[in-house]
């Protein structure tokens, strides 16, 4: 007979996870494996609500295991270190973001690329190596072989830097891939929510004029003041978008609802791409003519390996950027999902699990 | 009246009409400028392109239209500033006639994508007159647009080059399809398909094509030295390929479904559509994503580039695989492009078949 969340391991662990679509949050006794030879273990101090948790616990992808306790946007303490783990010792400050494994062996492992192992193993509702279910930080430890844990930099607030686990390493990496993090460039960001607020501090960090899209005229001033965007585009103000056209040399679209593409390519200088990390649910209508006289591409990316997710972490340090974030209690979690589903949150939600997060 | 702007006699065969039925016409080239080279036409190979706009297909064709823009011809008469050519020089004419020649763009070799680019028909050129294709008896042209076909060359066979070559070498150079030992896809084996094949075996790439139609199986690898086949209605061969292929040059200009091409590139990989579908495809976003995989497109290409892979055709042996066709069999030979019933150009034998009235 399978062993139950709370049995299959050794060390007790409680959290707070959805048993079903319906995605209802309540407290949930698990459990977490034993520090093995190379593992962390880590106190969960905050944990970052991505809207990927919310397409997660309803199940929208076909792909989630139940009960399903999400987060991976995790930052916390080192409470013990297996006998040959050599990056981390007792009470460093770490963070842990969407992977806790892969292969370690194919091309894309050897290069840094991870996350784009065929054999990934994701950090919340994954099969990781023994056969158990992963679970997420929506709780008060996680164990996590160090190879996938990160290296917290002193400067960075372990709330509001949290979101950078995985809404950070999302814009950051295709900004590099794409040549897109030399000064003087001109970069849109598609969608004001947790992945776009990010993708404008880091394109303003590498010096880049940044153009804000939206559907929303109510972002603007939230935009240009605070976030430090440069200008800001209503995407249904034709003369504007026409205004603009062949004005960019790239285009992060963090949109993961269904939206036309063709206004954003022809924003596009030519040879340029638009690069989506939003990931809508059904395809999208691609114009090929305008991509072609222009040269221009349609792209995707997916968060970033460990050795570039480190590397963005401590460029943020560096440069002082963490997400705009609001701090909630564990027990709010519904109210935030709901929130969330309205895009009603500037920019993202992170769980204070040390202190709000009780066992019953 | 159409086609008397001009100066000098010129005699082709043009569309008046949606039908895309071409006649015999006569019209006018301008007189050869100082810049200019004045080509007398052997050869024009047959462009899709040329079929979507002889019946208009596009919505942009300005009738009569001259198609035609795979040109080799010899040179008859060359203007006064003019050192690269002399009489007598076999010379081919491809997509461009004109550019402005003086933007960021021009200057970087990248003609085919100034905002001022002139077609070599259908387009208005500088003095403000229409400018017409190959499938005339000669054609007047800058000579930064003029091309030296290599030695070793037929002169028929590499007409073709002139488009079908250019814009598949353009975009297996930008995209880095050039590494030997990678795995290249070619989906679509028809004008531009097979000749991407040629260059991707030219490039030490491995090489398989994606068809529709097995039949087409043992040309590809018997004749024109394809690795592999596979056929795309064939859900089995798809998932035996999945996550194989470090590009896909996608020629097909039919609206055909993108997922399971994107199936098919390993991480990184990157799918170049060369193929003009008159529709918007669909393009799931996941794959994207997950895989960080890219769907671009790609153009002809510049003067320079065009030059380039010209030589390197002459370095490397490489022709089209052509039909030759008398001028008087064009509207057949539209009939049977229509249905991809010709492997895998016809060329106009415009020398020896176009008599004037």
């Amino acid at each position: 007979m399978a062993k139950s969340p709370e049995t299959e391991h050794p060390v007790k662990a409680f959290g707070w996870a959805a048993r079903d679509p319906s995605a209802h949050f309540s407290p949930f006794n698990f459990s977490r494996r034993a520090t093995g030879e190379r593992d962390v273990q880590v106190k969960v101090l905050y944990c970052g609500v991505c809207h990927s948790d919310l397409h997660m616990a309803k199940n929208e992808w076909g792909l989630t295991q139940y009960p399903i306790v999400p987060g991976h946007e995790i930052t916390g303490i080192v409470t013990e270190v297996g006998n040959k783990v050599e990056k981390f010792k007792v009470g460093d400050k770490v963070g842990v973001g969407c992977m806790v494994g892969s292969c370690r062996e194919c091309d894309q492992c050897t290069n840094d690329l991870e996350n784009y192992c065929s054999n990934f193993i994701l950090t919340y509702s994954s099969r990781y190596t023994d056969g158990t279910v992963t679970y997420g930080g929506y709780s008060d430890t996680i164990v996590a072989d160090e190879h996938f844990v990160i290296r917290w930099p002193e400067n960075l607030p372990l709330d509001a830097g949290a979101p950078l686990l995985c809404a950070g390493i999302t814009t950051y990496s295709p900004l590099r891939y794409y040549g897109l993090d030399k000064p003087g460039l001109h970069i849109g960001v598609v969608g004001l929510g947790g992945l776009g607020h990010v993708a404008v501090k880091f394109a303003k960090a590498f010096g880049s004029k940044v153009t804000v899209i939206s559907t929303s005229i109510n972002k603007k001033k939230e935009a240009i003041e605070r976030l430090g965007a440069d200008s800001f585009l209503v995407s249904r103000d034709q003369e504007a978008m026409q205004a603009a056209v062949g004005t960019m040399d790239g285009i992060i679209d963090t949109v993961s609802v269904a939206h036309p593409l063709l206004p954003l390519i022809n924003l596009l200088k030519p040879h340029s791409h638009l690069i989506m990390v939003g990931a809508a649910e059904k395809p999208l209508e691609v114009p090929m003519l305008p991509m072609i006289f222009g040269r221009k591409s349609v792209s995707g990316s997916g968060i970033g390996g460990l050795k570039e997710t480190q590397e963005m972490v401590d460029f943020a340090a560096k440069h002082n950027i963490f997400a705009d974030v609001e701090v909630i209690p564990m027990d709010y979690l519904n109210t935030a999902f709901e929130r969330l589903e309205k895009s009603d949150v500037k920019y993202r939600f992170v769980i204070d699990v040390a202190k709000s997060l009780k066992t019953e | 009246m159409a086609g008397t702007e001009n100066s000098q006699k010129s005699f082709g065969w043009a569309a008046t009409d949606t039908s895309g039925l071409l006649f015999p016409f006569h019209f006018s080239r301008r007189e050869n400028g100082s810049d200019d080279v004045t080509i007398k036409i052997l050869y024009c190979g047959v462009c899709h392109s040329d079929l979507h706009s002889v019946k208009n297909e596009w919505g942009f064709t300005n009738y009569p239209i001259v198609p035609g823009h795979e040109i080799v011809g010899l040179v008859t008469k060359t203007g006064s500033d003019v050192k690269k050519f002399k009489v007598g020089d076999r010379v081919g004419v491809g997509v461009i006639v004109g550019s402005c020649k003086t933007c960021d763009i021009c200057q970087q070799d990248l003609e085919n994508y100034c905002p001022k680019v002139i077609f070599t028909y259908n387009s208005k050129d500088q003095d403000g007159t229409k400018t017409y294709g190959g499938y005339s008896d000669i054609i007047v042209v800058d000579q930064r647009f003029v091309l030296r076909i290599p030695d070793n060359l037929s002169s028929g066979a590499c007409a073709p080059l002139l488009c079908a070559g250019i814009t598949v070498y353009s975009p297996m150079k930008y995209y880095g399809m050039t590494e030997p030992g990678k795995h290249l896809g070619v989906a679509g084996l028809g004008g531009l398909g097979h000749v991407a094949v040629k260059f991707g075996k030219a490039f030490g790439l491995k090489v398989t094509v994606i068809s529709t139609s097995p039949k087409k199986e043992s040309e590809a690898i018997n004749r024109l030295g394809a690795d592999s086949f596979l056929v795309s209605s064939d859900p089995a061969q798809l998932k035996a390929a999945m996550g194989t292929m470090d590009f896909i040059i996608d020629t097909i200009a039919a609206v055909h479904p993108l997922a399971p091409l994107l199936g098919l590139l390993k991480m990184n990989g990157k799918l170049v559509t060369v193929g003009l579908p008159d529709k918007p495809l669909e393009l799931p976003i996941f794959p994207l994503v997950l895989g960080r995989k890219l769907v671009g497109g790609s153009d002809i290409g510049g003067m320079k580039e065009t030059q380039e892979m010209l030589d390197f055709c002459g370095k490397h042996n490489i022709i089209a695989d052509i039909e030759m066709i008398r001028i008087d069999y064009i509207n057949t030979a539209f009939e049977r492009l229509a249905k991809s019933d010709v492997r895998y150009r016809f060329v106009i034998d415009v020398a020896n078949t176009l008599a004037s009235n």
